[in-house]
């Protein structure tokens, strides 16, 4: 049982304030995704349950034990990092079995445990190799067997895949995320990469500017964003956001159209819609294409609605040209609605 | 086809050109360096009369008579191993004081880190004579005066600055994040430092203790104002050489620079290396 809990964490940098009281918890052998832009605090806040990093205040609890004030070894985590860190100066034996030697643990019982996790990654035939003579793909393969050698309660991943080339990258994705499902292990695992998060995770914390926006599954992040900033970040092309005008109890003018929306609230709303959650239809928001292009098995129009930007993906064996006039029409279950002065989410 | 062969022509001319200058360069520095020191060595394998004769001989007689002389003489050998004495002192005292300052610089964020690296350099601008009198003086009333330890503490502040830039580099070129992935691994900060850092930084530090040693062995200044019994061997033969006949002084010379040569010789690669030359 390895519960990470993360209560009221911050840390501040000098005057400059990398976290704001951060709390989080993640369950026993759950695979916990921090997606964020870069210097969102992700990293900082990883390096603090690693210990490698000590919190301004709050508290880290780990398999019901508090550890904010312990070594790193004495944590009962295992960490990856970014550039590997595999030492140079020994073999990839070593370098995997030196937590376990550190253990002090008897060499038939080193041998037993690395060679396990060494066929485990397919790094089986490198053991007697240094750093120097392996690859990029191989080093990452050598950082993870020596993570999972130590058998820890909680693994912590910093970015591992981010120096890879992309087709290595989506294969080590499912690797790991198979290795580490069988592993049993909790996880943290920290990304820019917001298909790697969504692919791997089975809960994502989408970070911005030293704050935790939303914790939920996947699906969740992606239908039901809690805040304006997680509708724009996630999504490949991301949501499109229109300015929606009080229109009676419930009603909502956007661009033009009368649509039903939340009855509560008086002043104008973001109204925000998925660019694939948008059909042709008879009735619905004017728009002119200005860019069409065919992706295969979309059609990604970017058109203007109502003087704003909006991009709509669409069936590719739709005939549409630049300066074409459409008439879109949004899923009405897939709207969602933000109040522009908290940015957050209305029901 | 033709415009190409004419084109290449010049440019072969050229490049000649360039691999006779890059050539000539290589051995005029190589005359610079062995030159002199091929003349120390035909001169201090000379017998007496050869030395003091004209034209003299490319290849030496062999004879060891100026050698052996030196290896017979009176405080040379107490002179050899004051030396000794002292370069190994001075060697393992920069290390022991320059490596960790040079751990601390390349790893912690501290106020006036900065200045501290230029001051570091700047106790290289004290002339040493003008620091000799009161030294001399400060020694004698310590005690500390005509004492190998007292002597290897001055070498050690001139060897010092060498020690910690030396060691700067060398642990700045180690990623924290193999550390960091130490502790992780179940190392405290002293386990992460011997485990893991010191194996990748051995030869940097051995090259960096060499180098404190040669400073030592060649320092004659402050070597020959502080000591009176005990002399360095650069002490002892500039004290005894000014009035020695020449053949003496060529084997003098001799003695003291060969083993400076084979010690830099040795550790080439990380001074080249700490300079950033080198491909390590």
């Amino acid at each position: 049982m390895a519960e990470i809990q993360i209560k009221n964490v911050a840390k501040t940098f000098g005057s400059y304030t990398a976290l704001h009281d951060i709390n989080l918890t993640i369950a026993d052998q759950e695979f916990m995704v921090l997606l964020g832009a870069s210097g969102c605090g992700k990293t900082t806040l990883l390096r603090i349950v690693a210990g490698l990093e000590t919190a301004t205040t709050g508290e880290v609890w780990i398999g019901g034990r508090r550890v904010d004030h312990l070594a790193p070894k004495d944590r009962g985590i295992a960490m990856v990092f970014q550039n590997y860190a595999v030492f140079p100066h020994l073999t990839v034996f070593e370098n995997i079995g030196f937590g376990l030697r550190m253990q002090k643990l008897p060499n038939d019982q080193v041998k037993r445990r690395v060679e396990r996790v060494a066929t485990l990654m397919h790094i089986e035939q490198l053991l007697k190799r240094y750093s120097g003579e392996l690859s990029g793909g191989q080093r990452q393969r050598v950082a993870v067997a020596r993570a999972l050698a130590m058998e820890p309660d909680v693994i912590l991943m910093d970015e591992p895949l981010s120096n890879l080339d992309a087709l290595l990258r989506m294969e080590m994705r499912a690797e790991l995320k198979g290795v580490l499902a069988e592993s049993k292990t909790t996880a943290i695992y920290v990304t820019h990469d917001q298909v790697e998060a969504m692919s791997m995770a089975d809960r994502i914390s989408v970070m911005h500017q030293g704050k935790i926006v939303q914790a939920a599954t996947p699906i969740e992040v992606y239908r039901n964003p809690a805040a304006e900033f997680v509708a724009g970040f996630i999504g490949n092309p991301p949501m499109n956001f229109l300015r929606a005008e009080p229109a009676g109890e419930g009603k909502w003018k956007v661009a033009g159209q009368v649509l039903d929306g939340p009855s509560t609230g008086k002043g104008p709303l973001q109204f925000a819609i998925r660019p694939e959650d948008i059909d042709p239809a008879d009735q619905g928001l004017t728009a002119i294409a200005k860019v069409v292009e065919p992706l295969g098995a979309h059609l990604l129009v970017t058109c203007e609605v109502d003087g704003t930007l909006f991009r709509a993906v669409l069936d590719s064996d739709l005939q549409v040209k630049p300066g074409d006039k459409l008439t879109l029409a949004p899923q009405p279950d897939r709207v969602r609605w933000f109040d522009p002065q908290s940015t957050l989410a209305v029901a | 086809m033709t415009d190409a062969t004419a084109t290449a022509a010049p440019a072969t001319d050229t490049r000649r050109a360039g691999r006779f200058l890059y050539l000539a360069g290589v051995v005029v520095l190589c005359a610079w360096v062995i030159v002199p020191i091929y003349f120390l060595l035909v001169n201090t394998l000379s017998s007496p009369d050869t030395v003091n004769s004209f034209p003299k001989p490319f290849i030496p007689d062999f004879d060891l008579g100026s050698l052996a002389f030196f290896a017979k003489f009176a405080g040379m050998l107490t002179a050899l191993k004051n030396s000794v004495i002292v370069a190994g002192m001075t060697m393992i005292l920069s290390i022991l004081i320059g490596a960790p300052a040079g751990y601390a610089l390349s790893r912690f964020d501290f106020a006036g880190k900065e200045l501290f690296r230029l001051l570091i350099l700047l106790t290289r601008a004290f002339p040493l004579p003008l620091l000799a009198l009161p030294l001399a003086v400060f020694f004698i009333r310590t005690g500390l005066d005509d004492t190998t330890f007292g002597l290897a503490l001055v070498h050690t502040t001139l060897a010092l600055p060498f020690a910690v830039l030396i060691t700067f580099s060398l642990f700045s070129g180690i990623p924290i994040e193999l550390e960091e992935a130490a502790w992780t691994l179940g190392c405290t900060r002293v386990t992460a430092f011997t485990k893991v850092v010191l194996p990748l930084i051995l030869p940097g530090i051995t090259a960096s203790a060499i180098f404190a040693f040669v400073i030592s062995w060649n320092e004659v200044f402050a070597a020959a104002v502080l000591t009176i019994e005990n002399r360095t061997l650069t002490a002892f033969l500039l004290q005894n050489l000014d009035t020695s006949p020449l053949h003496l002084k060529f084997a003098g010379g001799f003695i003291l620079v060969v083993p400076a040569l084979i010690f830099i010789f040795a550790v080439r690669k990380y001074l080249f290396a700490m300079w950033g030359i080198a491909n390590r």
